[in-house]
């Protein structure tokens, strides 16, 4: 299984990932992912607890959100990091199960490092190593 | 029953399994991330979360199609989530259900729910019986030799 290390983190510390997912399945899945390629992660199941864990965890490398949430979208995470002076360097990479070009394109415009369709494989996981954490 | 003989059982079940299209190559991913990345439990974790949450909804499907007027947006909305999970796990059968359940969403017909719903949760338990015993036959594997897993 490959690993990533990446700039921006902790000396001998690995990558900081915050995903973000309403569905339990669907946060163990992408957390066992990211954890084979040796990420840190932290998994939240709505856009206000990460935006609650942002604000006390500085150390984030990237975001990982589901685009379909209840309450808060990924959509609407991302803007709201991308608004904030302090968060909006860190790349967020969204999730979703429909292939819908105007929601993939709405989301790259408003800075998403990528667009991922579920379910997310080791290999798309393994690209943004060399993609977002370059 | 020695070990081996724990092993081939389960070998021939997890091969019925993909014969009969219950699940895919998703499912074998997370079984190769188990085994490759040496997170014992992590397919158990999954496949567990996974009957709940469906079991669940099921049972909030078939709540909502009691009510006397039917509201299909929360239908579909929980079948979308049904089929979410379903693609997660590589539950294929229970995927390919849930997509022709939302079409009865979108015609908005009682009917084609009910129906729908028969075969979604006929599925859903026959995949369930079969991850419980693909995780007790792992479970008495353990049990010979903690190492193997």
């Amino acid at each position: 299984m490959a690993t990533c290390r990446s700039r921006g983190v902790e000396r001998g510390g690995a990558p900081h990932v915050l995903a973000v997912d309403d569905s339990s399945v669907d946060r163990a899945v992408i957390s066992g992912i990211l954890r084979s390629s040796q990420f840190r992660v932290t998994a939240v199941d709505s856009g206000k607890r990460a935006l609650e864990l942002l604000g006390s965890e500085p150390n984030v490398s990237m975001i990982i959100t589901d685009y379909w949430m209840p309450e808060m979208t990924g959509y609407e995470l991302l803007k709201k990091v991308k608004e904030s002076s302090r968060l909006k360097e860190i790349p967020v990479v969204i999730m979703s199960s429909e292939n819908v070009s105007t929601r993939i394109n709405r989301c790259l415009e408003e800075g998403a490092e990528d667009f991922l369709l579920k379910p997310v494989q080791p290999s798309d996981v393994s690209r943004l190593c060399s993609r977002v954490l370059r | 029953m020695a070990a081996a003989a724990l092993r081939d059982q389960l070998t021939a079940l997890l091969s019925s399994m993909f014969s009969q299209g219950l699940v895919d190559e998703q499912f074998q991913q997370l079984q190769m991330l188990q085994d490759e990345g040496g997170t014992p439990g992590f397919v158990s974790e999954v496949v567990t979360l996974f009957c709940d949450d469906a079991d669940r909804i099921i049972n909030e499907i078939a709540t909502l199609l009691e009510q006397p007027v039917v509201n299909f947006d929360k239908v579909d909305a929980y079948v979308h989530q049904l089929k979410g999970s379903s693609a997660s796990v590589g539950a294929q059968k229970v995927k390919f259900t849930c997509m022709q359940f939302r079409q009865f969403c979108q015609d908005k017909s009682r009917d084609g729910c009910l129906m729908a719903l028969a075969v979604v949760r006929n599925d859903f338990y026959d995949l369930r019986n079969k991850f419980q015993t693909m995780l007790q036959l792992e479970q008495q594997i353990q049990a010979y030799d903690p190492k193997q897993q």
